[in-house]
This record gives structure tokens, C-alpha cells and sequence, in this order.
């Protein structure tokens, strides 16, 4: 869910445009030229997939991604995360400008907490382990992240503790829906091409 | 497929060099957002709708970009009037609809709105090319520069690849379900997208040592500002100067 311009307070977005700013700064830092084109990519392959509907119930749901995006970019996420959120506002208008940064924050801090819990189990060797574990990477991705936006409009102003509440529980079939496709993601990426889940071990060894 | 809907025509707006629509937008976005009288959301929505008039847009698209926003618009419409007291217009049993609450829901609207019109019409009239370009010459961290500009330009690439295999899985005979079967194979197309992106990432590196990368990526033409163009910065900072007094004196008053 994207939040509009024009509704948080300029607290929020002050703390949220530091924050951010802060992080994608430690992102590039970690991010060596030599995986440039690398994180690029992946970061136009998750904004492909973000458009993706998948259906749940009578309707359909975006998925967030940003757990798979904590476990295959780590810290550079960030900059990816930014970079897809601009793309958003300029080619579909979803979102906007002051909010950049908030946003990132939303997204992107849990994608980061995911990563720094779950890398290692996604490494393992076991068959249900990293598969368990993908799952749950995915679903307390977007549990977080949604808090994170409750809690940037309840900051902003009591009167939308309704409105937060309600965005929640909208979150809730897009944290089933992606931990089961998270998992699939994972036993797809280790069956095939394991590497792909090195990237951000190789990175931050490299930093 | 994924297409710059607003970026071409030959307006003066979509000829305006990409640096001075981003210094004009940027503290324009600022004061809307931040702003909290009507009267200056509304004014900025007027020049935002101006704008929209100038560059010829046609109504349909912009319409539709303001689609997204318009749900979170409508739950606003619906919680904001409950929950702030002070005003009271009608009660419906517990319900109290408050006056507060809905000038609330129309300052929030108005600005909001005029924002997304301040970027279709400013910054959705360039190129994304050109506007990362822009950005170089502002001083952007540069690193993040040309992940904006590599990952813009396989957007384009993936969504193709993306399509092919949602082209493959409709030749097998798949249809989108409530099943476990339906997320499988989302997860697997996932999972094959993000292969294919590694791996084409590898070709590309490859390709540009061989083109002789070294670590740096230089910019081959650059911008000239024109006197239209300073003029238009003029003016544009002389109204929002305006609008910046009106507010300070709003709340003065």
C-alpha cells in the first residue's frame, strides 16, 4: 500500500527521508561496481514482478517482495527499493515524491531485519529448513512492513488509527500469499541456481 | 507494457530542460504537502491543472493516473469525517459525521492530488533517461545514479522475458486459481524471472569489460539552459514565493 502525499506530518516524513537516506547511503557503500549491473537487474526483475496479480479469494493481491528482496540484495535492497519507488511515481503515480523516503523505510528496514535473521538458514542445507524459513522471511516481511505504515500514519495524527488498523488487515492475505510463494522462490533457487542467493554474502565480504 | 505514458509531444513543458522541471518540482511538492490552508492547496492544484493544460495531456491517461490514488482518497473520505470531533454536521446513531473531519478528507484530496498532477505534467513529460541525467548534473550520489539508469533499462528487457514465460504457461494450459498449484507456479515463475536476470547480468558485465569498463561511466552530451527555460524558472519560483507569503500569512492571521 502506498501512501499518498499530503497526509503524513513533516515529522514523519523529516524522520523517514533521514533514515533513508542514511541507509542507502550504507546500500551504496557495500554496492562495489563490479555488482552493479547485477543488483540493477535484479532490481528490474522485482519491479517486473511487482505488477504481478495473483489471485486470492474473489480478487487478486500485489505481492511486497521485500523479503525475497532482503535475502537476495541485503543491505543494497535499499538503493533498489528507492530506485523502484521513484520508477512507480514517475511511470504509474502510485505513491509520491515526499513520501519517497518514508516508504523506503517501510519496506525496506524490514527486507533488511529478514536478511539479517533468516540469511543463514537459507543457507542450509536441509530440505525443510531454508523452505520453512522462506516462508516465514516472506510473511514477517509484510507483517513488518505493515506495521511500519500503520505506524507512520498513527505518528502523523491520531484521527487515522482507523485507517491504519484497516491497512493491516488488508495486509493479511498479501503476507499468506507471499510466504507461499516465497518458498516456492527459494526451492526453485536452490534446485537451480544456487548462486543467486550468494549476492549479498559476496557484497558485504567485498565492503 | 510498461510505457512512459506522458513523455511525448512537443509542448514547451516536454522540451523544458529535465534540471529545472526537478528544481521547480521538488520544493513545489514540498510546500503542497506540507502546507496545511486550503487556500494554498487549492491554488497549487490550479497551477498543477494548469500545467496538465499546457502540456496537452490528454484527459483519459491522466485520469487513470490518478486512479491508485483515489482509493486511499475514498477511505479517507470515509474514516476521517468519523473519527475527528469538533463540528458536528449529522449523527447517525453513535456515528458523528464532524465537520473537521471533512475539511480535513478535502485539504488531504486537494493536495494530494495536485502533487500527482505536479508530476505527470513536470516530471512524466521527460524521459526517465533524461531525468536520471538531469539528476547527474544536480549531484546525485553517482553510484545510485547509474543503478537507476542499468535497472530502468532492463525493466523493459524483463517485462518482455516476463511475458514470454506468462505466454508459455498459457500455451501449457495454465489458469490462474485458489490453489497451491497457481502459487507454485508463481513462485517458480518468480524464482525463473530472478535466474534469468542473474544470468543476463553476468552477460552484460562481461560485455562492458570487454567495451572496457573500468569503474566509471561517463555522460556524452549535456544540457543547455535556454532563456525560455530561465524564464519559466523565474516565474515558477516567483508564484511559489507567493504561495509560500499566502500561507505564512494564514496562519498569522
Amino acid at each position: 500500500m502506498h501512501i499518498s502525499d499530503g497526509i503524513l506530518s513533516a515529522r514523519v516524513l523529516a524522520a523517514g527521508t533521514v533514515v533513508a537516506a542514511g541507509c542507502t547511503t550504507v546500500g551504496l557503500k557495500k554496492l562495489d561496481m563490479e555488482k552493479m549491473p547485477r543488483v540493477a537487474v535484479l532490481t528490474a526483475a522485482f519491479f517486473v514482478v511487482s505488477l504481478i496479480h495473483i489471485p486470492f479469494g474473489p480478487s487478486s493481491v500485489h505481492l511486497l517482495l521485500n523479503g525475497l528482496m532482503g535475502l537476495l540484495l541485503g543491505w543494497t535492497c535499499f538503493p533498489a527499493i528507492l530506485i523502484g519507488l521513484l520508477l512507480q511515481a514517475l511511470l504509474f503515480q502510485f505513491g509520491g515524491l515526499t513520501v519517497l523516503g518514508v516508504t523506503t523505510v517501510n519496506i525496506g528496514i524490514p527486507a533488511l531485519i529478514v536478511y539479517l535473521i533468516f540469511k543463514r538458514f537459507i543457507k542450509n542445507d536441509g530440505k525443510s529448513v531454508p523452505v520453512i524459513c522462506a516462508a516465514l522471511a516472506g510473511i514477517f516481511a509484510v507483517l513488518l512492513s505493515s506495521f511500519f505504515i500503520a505506524f507512520s500514519l498513527v505518528f502523523s495524527g491520531k484521527e487515522f488509527i482507523s485507517i491504519a488498523k484497516l491497512i493491516v488487515a488488508a495486509h493479511l492475505p498479501v503476507m499468506a500469499v507471499e510466504g507461499v510463494v516465497n518458498a516456492f522462490v527459494i526451492v526453485l533457487l536452490k534446485k537451480v541456481k544456487p548462486e543467486v542467493l550468494e549476492v549479498p554474502y559476496v557484497i558485504s565480504q567485498k565492503a | 507494457m510498461i510505457v512512459e505514458r506522458f513523455s511525448e509531444g512537443d509542448t514547451f513543458l516536454h522540451t523544458l530542460d529535465p534540471r529545472v522541471k526537478i528544481c521547480i518540482v521538488v520544493p513545489y511538492v514540498g510546500v503542497v504537502a506540507l502546507s496545511d490552508t486550503l487556500l494554498v492547496a487549492g491554488i497549487v492544484l490550479l497551477i498543477a491543472l494548469f500545467l496538465v493544460g499546457c502540456a496537452r495531456l490528454r484527459f483519459l491517461p491522466v485520469a487513470k493516473s490518478l486512479k491508485v490514488l483515489l482509493l486511499f482518497l475514498i477511505l479517507l473520505w470515509i474514516f476521517l469525517p468519523l473519527s475527528i470531533s469538533g463540528g458536528e454536521l449529522y449523527s447517525i446513531g453513535p456515528l458523528k459525521l464532524s465537520s473537521e473531519g471533512m475539511l480535513r478528507a478535502l485539504s488531504i484530496t486537494l493536495r494530494s492530488t495536485a502533487v500527482v498532477l505536479l508530476i505527470v505534467s513536470l516530471l512524466s513529460t521527460s524521459s526517465v533517461f533524461s531525468l536520471v541525467h538531469a539528476m547527474s548534473h544536480l549531484h546525485m550520489p553517482e553510484k545510485l545514479l547509474w543503478l537507476s539508469f542499468l535497472s530502468y533499462r532492463y525493466i523493459y528487457v524483463l517485462h518482455v522475458e516476463y511475458l514470454k514465460l506468462r505466454e508459455a504457461m498459457r500455451i501449457r494450459g495454465f489458469k490462474p486459481g485458489n490453489n497451491l498449484h497457481t502459487y507454485k507456479t508463481f513462485g517458480y515463475l518468480i524464482g525463473m524471472l530472478l535466474i534469468r536476470s542473474y544470468e543476463r547480468s553476468e552477460r552484460i558485465y562481461d560485455a562492458m569489460l570487454c567495451r572496457g569498463f573500468h569503474g566509471r561511466f561517463y555522460l556524452l552530451d549535456h544540457f543547455r539552459i535556454s532563456k525560455r527555460d530561465l524564464v519559466f524558472l523565474i516565474i515558477m519560483s516567483v508564484i511559489l514565493m507567493g504561495v509560500v507569503w499566502l500561507q505564512w500569512i494564514a496562519k498569522t492571521v
